[in-house]
């Protein structure tokens, strides 16, 4: 019974934070509604008992997704016409389509009957357990992840390089110290 | 409604009001974070699914996934700055000469 009232709660967290994000104008603000949902969805899946999850969805959204967001969100303080108008004119297609989303996602739910959950170990998803499976059986896709990641990030730093050259070849006095 | 259905409920919730909000937000950066918020929707309903059917292989896909997630902040930020760099401005409506 608690445990139904903490799933009400932090989903109604997490909705609360996405519904922010739709009506704040400054992206800093949108930035720190989405934390909001993400730290609250963390609570979801520390309240299923996939702790594992909820320690990465702090370290990884929270703790680098979203600063690198917040870096970017502070570099670029543009206050164009996308900051003084907040919606496109797409707005009434757009809430159309939530509305038809939403009862879509109710008439589906309404629908199905009660799901049995399995008989789970319960201790399956804590650090410990987990991490002993996850280095025993899965570790060559994290190897793999890993390479995606440097791979990605290689691929940052060479689109900026790119550019950087492209302009000095655009400014060739620029190179030749004339410019 | 029992709890599964609360949290598919909120995930569908999540996933569609990040797809609207691709849609009607104006600013680069905020239709960047609709997609995370995209992605959690479906991470939410993967982590449903993994703790109904008890399986390790869902937590191991999650945790790839967020690390697919941070890779893709890590190409798309420099694009942005780049963007931004050539146009001033996050109004993708300025960039409708990229398309074609």
């Amino acid at each position: 019974m608690i445990e139904t009232v903490f799933l009400m709660i932090f989903s109604f967290g997490a909705l609360v934070g996405a519904v922010a994000m739709f009506f704040l104008r400054h992206p800093m603000r949108v930035a720190l509604a989405l934390i909001g949902t993400m730290l609250s969805l963390a609570a979801i899946y520390a309240e299923l008992g996939l702790h594992v999850i909820a320690v990465f969805q702090v370290l990884i959204y929270v703790g680098a997704v979203m600063v690198f967001m917040i870096y970017a969100i502070m570099l670029l303080d543009v206050r164009d016409r996308s900051f003084t108008e907040r919606f496109s004119p797409l707005l009434v297609a757009g809430l159309a389509g939530l509305l038809l989303l939403l009862g879509v996602l109710v008439d589906g739910l309404l629908r199905t009957e009660p799901v049995a959950a399995a008989a789970v170990n319960g201790d399956a998803f804590r650090v410990g357990a987990f991490a002993i499976v996850f280095m025993d059986e899965f570790w060559v896709y994290f190897a793999l992840a890993a390479v995606l990641l440097l791979v990605a990030e290689i691929a940052a730093s060479a689109v900026i390089d790119v550019r950087r050259r492209g302009g000095d070849a655009a400014d060739p006095g620029k190179e030749n110290g004339r410019g | 409604m029992d709890n599964t259905h609360l949290l598919l409920a909120v995930s569908g919730t999540l996933f569609t009001l990040g797809l609207v909000g691709v849609i009607v937000r104006r600013n680069l950066l905020v239709m960047l974070m609709f997609l995370e918020l995209m992605l959690n929707g479906v991470l939410l309903s993967l982590a449903v699914f993994t703790q109904l059917l008890g399986v390790e292989a869902g937590a191991v896909l999650m945790l790839l996934v967020f690390t697919v997630a941070a890779a893709e902040i890590a190409i798309a930020v420099p694009i942005l700055l780049l963007l931004v760099r050539a146009g001033h401005t996050l109004d993708p409506g300025a960039y409708g000469g990229l398309k074609g």
